[in-house]
């Protein structure tokens, strides 16, 4: 008998799901994934013409972060058989009976209709529109139809990653341009290179669930040829928002250096060994630290006073 | 077990982690009530 069952009569009868703590419920949100969304948001915002009350484009980053966060936990509820299996997934909270699943899914479901209404009413309706499909399109289109059915389950739901700096322009903007695009290409292009290089040295957890990632249906060997191929086609679209002025020469180099050097950890990843996981894991590394460089060069490279030299004359990209 | 012993009703883990939700959830409201205002005289004022 313990002391909580003498004190606390029907305490020992509750579920364990009833035990989550208010941490438990935020790594529902998915923590490390939001960063970089916040991150990529906030730079689309800053390199958006335009203007926006500093308080409103406060509530956009925070409805743009909190229904990032509200997707994951629909993706985390979605998932729970396969997380349990999985070493990388085991301790989240779902699996490991903090929180129960239905209030997962009611967390998440509550969370994504608080941050578009409020994205909508606070900041425009275009960027909730985004914001709406941006959720669906990685609950619905890649957690529930794309993962399980097709290798290239990251390739087509990877798009659900690239909305943030979209969102954030149509935040600042009211719509949607060829410049927001482009942001969302890189994104989207980075994806695959950056999942498949974590799937290389989690082949066998991803095997063991039937989850079809690419190392797992067309091997090492033929995943390791497509990331070099995705990170070549990245190299002139992270070079691109500079030509749009978007950005500066600066950007413009360092984002040249940058890709060659995501080329160079793919090329090595290519000739590494099979069994040989060590390249893979560096540029699974590298490819976040490349992303998260980019962005803050954006952001740097519009910031007040330092926009001193375009390739092309600023506002062209307007 | 001494320690817990001294536990009375409302120490338990189940109720600690159900206060810190209560409070967390009182939070968010707040929140809420702060951002509706001040949406609402930015949005009135132009």
């Amino acid at each position: 008998m313990t002391d909580t069952s003498i004190f606390v009569p029907g305490a020992t009868t509750q579920p364990a799901a009833a035990q989550g703590e208010v941490r438990d419920y935020f790594a529902l949100l998915k923590p490390r994934v939001m960063t970089l969304v916040v991150f990529s948001g906030f730079a689309g915002m800053i390199v958006a013409p335009g203007e926006l009350h500093p308080f409103l484009a406060c509530v956009a980053m925070l409805c743009l972060t909190v229904g990032a966060g509200a997707s994951g936990a629909i993706n985390m509820w979605y998932d729970r058989d396969i997380d349990a299996e999985m070493a990388r997934t085991c301790a989240r909270p779902i699996p490991r009976g903090r929180v129960a699943p239905s209030e997962a899914l009611g967390f998440g479901v509550v969370l994504s209709i608080f941050s578009v209404m409020l994205m909508g009413l606070a900041v425009n309706w275009a960027a909730a529109t985004l914001l709406a499909f941006a959720i669906f399109f990685y609950v619905g289109i890649y957690t529930m139809w794309l993962k399980r059915r097709t290798p290239q389950n990251i390739v087509i739901g990877g798009a659900a990653g690239a909305f943030p700096p979209m969102i954030g322009w149509a935040a600042m903007t009211g719509g949607v341009s060829l410049e927001s695009i482009l942001l969302f290409l890189l994104i989207f292009l980075w994806t695959p290179p950056h999942f498949w290089a974590l799937a290389l040295y989690s082949c066998k957890d991803y095997a063991r669930v039937g989850v079809p990632m690419l190392p797992v249906v067309a091997g090492a060997r033929a995943t390791k040829r497509q990331m070099l191929i995705y990170t070549l086609l990245l190299l002139p679209v992270a070079v691109a928002p500079s030509l749009l002025g978007l950005t500066g020469v600066v950007y413009a180099a360092v984002s040249v250096v940058l890709g060659l050097l995501f080329v160079l950890c793919a090329w090595k990843v290519l000739k590494a060994p099979d069994g040989d996981d060590r390249p893979a894991k560096r540029m699974f590394g590298y490819s976040i630290l490349y992303l998260f460089l980019l962005f803050a060069l954006m952001i740097v490279d519009r910031s007040p006073g330092l926009i001193t030299v375009g390739l092309v004359p600023l506002g062209a990209g307007g | 077990m001494a320690k817990q012993e001294r536990r009375g009703v409302g120490d338990s883990d189940v109720h600690r982690a159900k206060r810190g939700k209560n409070w967390a959830v009182l939070a968010v409201l707040v929140a809420f009530i702060v951002i509706v205002y001040f949406v609402s005289i930015i949005r009135m004022s132009g």
